[in-house]
Parts: C-alpha cells; sequence; structure tokens
C-alpha cells in the first residue's frame, strides 16, 4: 500500500502541489494527469525517493519510505524519463546489467526473454547506440519484465517514442502487475487504454505564488 | 551485494574497453606532462633524479583529475545513476565498484607506466620500487577523494574548473608523503613512514569516502 501524507513540492519559486494525500492498495494503477510544468515528474520522483518534498512524507505499508530506504527500493522498479540505457553497450549487456544493479541477476536465457517480450528478439547483440528512440525505451521497459517481483511500478511516460505494438505489450505487461497484486503509478499523455482499476489524480499548474 | 558490486566493476571496464580513447587520454596526457619537464628544466642528469619523484607525482595528480570529469558524467546524462541510487543494494557498495573500476583505468596504468618513466629519469633501482609502491599506495585515494568532488560538481556548469578547485587541496597530503617517500630513499633514508601514511590515506578513503559520494550522489540528483 502507497500512502501519501499532506504532501507539498515546491520547485524553485513555484509551488507545484500541496496537501496532496492519497491511498493506492494493492493491485491499483494510478494515472497521474495534468497538462506540462504541473509537476507529474517530480511527484513520480518525490514517490521513488530521488527529491525529497518540501513537506509530508510517503508511507509504505505504513512506514515512511525515507526510513526504509534500501528495502523500499528493492520493491520499487523506476522507468524515468532517461532510459538509463548506455550507447555502447548490447541490448543484451543493459537488460542483464540493469537486472543485477536492481539486485536479482538475470541469466542470459532469462534476459533474452525479456528483451523478446519487449519485441527486441533478434537486436541482443546490437549495441544501444544503433538502436532507434523508441528500441531503446524497450529495453528500459525490459527491466520491468524481470522486475516482476517488484511491487511498485513507477513509470514516467512509459508509452513514449513506442509505436503500436509496444504500447499494446506495455498495457498487457502493465495488466498483468496489477493481475498480481502490484501497484502502478504512470504519468502519460497518450490516451492509452489501461487495464484494470485505474484512478486518475489531476494536477494542475498553479501560477507563480505571489 | 558482491554481485552487484562485480557487475558494476564488470559492466564500467567493458565500458572502458569500448572506448579506449578516454582511457589513452589519461594515460598519454601522463607521460606527455612527465617527458616535456626534462625538455624545459634541461639535461642535467643530478637534477632530474632529485625533482623525478615530484614531478611523476604531479603528473599524476592532473591526470587523476583530468579524468575525473567523465566518473558520473555518462551515467548521470543517460539515467543510470538514477537507477543506481534506486537500486535495493546499498550505493556506498555501487559507488565503491566505480571508484575500484576508475582506480583501475587510471592509477593502475600511471603506476605501470611510472617504472619507465623513472628509467627515464635515470632514478636507482630501489628508487623506482618505492615509487610504484608509493603510487600503488597512494593512487587509489587520488581516486577515491577525487570522486567526491566528481559527485558534488555533478551538473553543474562549469563543474571541471570547481572539481579542481574542490579536489586539489585534499591530494595536498597524497603528494606530500608519495613524492616524500622516494625523496627519503633517494637520500638514504627508510621510506616506510610515509608508505604507511599513504596506505592509511587510502584505507582512510576506502572505508570513509563511499559514504561521502553516495549523499553527495544524492543531492545531485535532487
Amino acid at each position: 500500500m502507497l500512502e501519501t501524507v499532506d504532501l507539498e513540492c515546491q520547485r524553485g519559486e513555484r509551488l507545484l502541489f500541496s496537501e496532496l494525500a492519497f491511498v493506492i492498495e494493492p493491485g491499483q494503477c494510478l494515472h497521474v494527469a495534468g497538462e506540462n510544468g504541473a509537476g507529474k515528474t517530480s511527484l513520480l520522483r518525490i514517490l521513488c525517493g530521488l527529491l525529497s518534498p518540501t513537506h509530508g512524507e510517503v508511507h509504505w505499508s505504513g512506514a515512511d519510505i525515507r526510513r526504509l530506504r534500501e528495502d523500499y527500493w528493492q520493491l520499487l522498479a523506476y522507468v524515468g524519463h532517461l532510459n538509463g540505457v548506455k550507447d555502447d553497450l548490447t541490448a543484451l549487456e543493459n537488460v542483464r546489467f540493469a537486472a543485477a544493479l536492481a539486485g536479482h541477476p538475470a541469466e542470459e536465457d532469462v534476459a533474452r526473454d525479456a528483451l523478446a517480450a519487449v519485441g527486441l528478439a533478434g537486436f541482443e547483440t546490437s549495441q544501444a547506440r544503433f538502436l532507434s528512440q523508441g528500441q531503446r525505451r524497450r529495453i528500459a521497459l525490459a527491466r520491468l519484465f524481470l522486475a516482476r517481483t517488484a511491487k511498485l511500478w513507477i513509470l514516467d511516460e512509459p508509452f513514449t517514442a513506442l509505436d503500436v505494438r509496444g504500447v499494446a505489450a506495455l498495457s498487457t505487461l502493465i495488466g498483468e502487475q496489477l493481475d498480481r497484486g502490484g501497484i502502478v503509478v504512470l504519468t502519460t499523455h497518450q490516451d492509452v487504454p489501461l487495464p484494470g482499476r485505474v484512478r486518475r489524480l489531476d494536477l494542475h499548474a498553479q501560477p507563480v505564488a505571489a | 551485494m558482491t554481485a552487484t558490486f562485480a557487475a558494476v566493476v564488470r559492466r564500467d571496464l567493458l565500458l572502458a574497453a569500448r572506448q579506449r580513447a578516454d582511457v589513452a587520454n589519461t594515460l598519454l596526457f601522463f607521460i606527455v606532462v612527465v617527458t616535456m619537464v626534462p625538455l624545459g628544466v634541461g639535461p642535467e642528469i643530478n637534477t632530474l633524479r632529485t625533482i623525478a619523484p615530484g614531478v611523476v607525482w604531479v603528473a599524476a595528480l592532473l591526470a587523476a583529475i583530468l579524468s575525473l570529469n567523465r566518473l558520473f558524467a555518462a551515467d548521470f546524462a543517460d539515467g543510470t545513476l538514477e537507477q543506481m541510487v534506486l537500486s535495493g543494494e546499498p550505493l556506498p557498495v555501487v559507488v565503491l565498484a566505480k571508484a575500484l573500476a576508475h582506480w583501475l583505468t587510471t592509477g593502475l596504468p600511471i603506476t605501470v607506466m611510472a617504472v619507465l618513466l623513472g628509467v627515464m629519469f635515470d632514478l636507482p633501482r630501489d628508487a623506482i620500487g618505492v615509487l610504484v609502491a608509493s603510487l600503488v599506495l597512494g593512487t587509489p585515494a587520488l581516486s577515491l577523494i577525487g570522486a567526491i568532488g566528481a559527485a558534488l560538481t555533478l551538473g553543474l556548469r562549469g563543474g571541471g574548473v570547481l572539481i579542481t578547485l574542490l579536489v586539489l587541496p585534499l591530494y595536498v597530503p597524497v603528494l606530500i608523503f608519495g613524492a616524500g617517500a622516494v625523496e627519503a630513499v633517494a637520500g638514504g633514508l627508510a621510506p616506510r613512514g610515509q608508505l604507511l601514511l599513504l596506505g592509511g590515506l587510502s584505507i582512510g578513503a576506502t572505508v570513509l569516502a563511499p559514504w561521502a559520494i553516495a549523499a553527495a550522489l544524492r543531492i545531485s540528483l535532487e
């Protein structure tokens, strides 16, 4: 269960949101919506623990994530704006390193399966620099296939640069995660049919505080 | 934890092997600086023999600083650093692995090359031995202390200048004891004290620096 308590975030002079409180139960998906600059990415980074809120707390199963630290991050899979994909490594090396870093090393055939699941079969030994933007995005998303033990997925614009089949494959992955009782928090501007129970949270860009 | 540590070291070495120009750049800089000195100072062999330890150590120090920029910059730019921070493993472990890989691609080649440069300056054999020993013991501290500076200045404009300003004062003890050890043996004294201090600096840095680097990286990512 992911819970926020009286969350407030200020970036520079601008108050992005305040008194934000919500609870996400296992099996639920939270779709964070709002125009550019409304604070969607900041909220997601706060939920990850990458960014400290100016006020308030994020709780996982009742405990503050700032106290849980590694115990919380072990359960978390995050795909941000940046793919975390190395240009000089092959698709396979990228996936296997990401898995080892997350603390669940993947054998080569498991990593190949993950790449096949995101439609990159046949590109395993291509260096990422020779792949397209969408294909790199798929390498990042292959992490999710390996992160099935992660109870919480936080995805920032995961559908960006994906083609129709990629979008469908990712929707399936998200659906499976929710069926397992996992939690998914995501932002997207695309009108993607999300499976399962989706809650929507609207953030509104606020003018600079006087 | 050891699996993650090994994975990070292996990946950084693999990346270094695929971007050989970066590694060669540091080593080449070191060699060029040291070989330029006789041309500037003149070929008086006794003078050269006296200044050799200091010259090698100063060049090693500058080469280390030159290589610091790229320690975290690429991981920061492509988002791998975020994944490292959010890894279920302790960040200091990941950071220590990166520092080890950095040392293997800068400190170690510099140490090996110092043997040849010592011969070039006509250092006696025991002085060359102590020079190598001092570099082996001292350069890990350069990588670790430098990584703190690199982490603090990550993502800042003009970070390169800041790293130099931040890190150079902290490098001074390493330089003094490193060059001092070789000068001691050249002067007929035992270099043991300086070498022990160098080793102590490196061990201290190994224990403490990863926490400082991890904290600095978290701040840089905010």
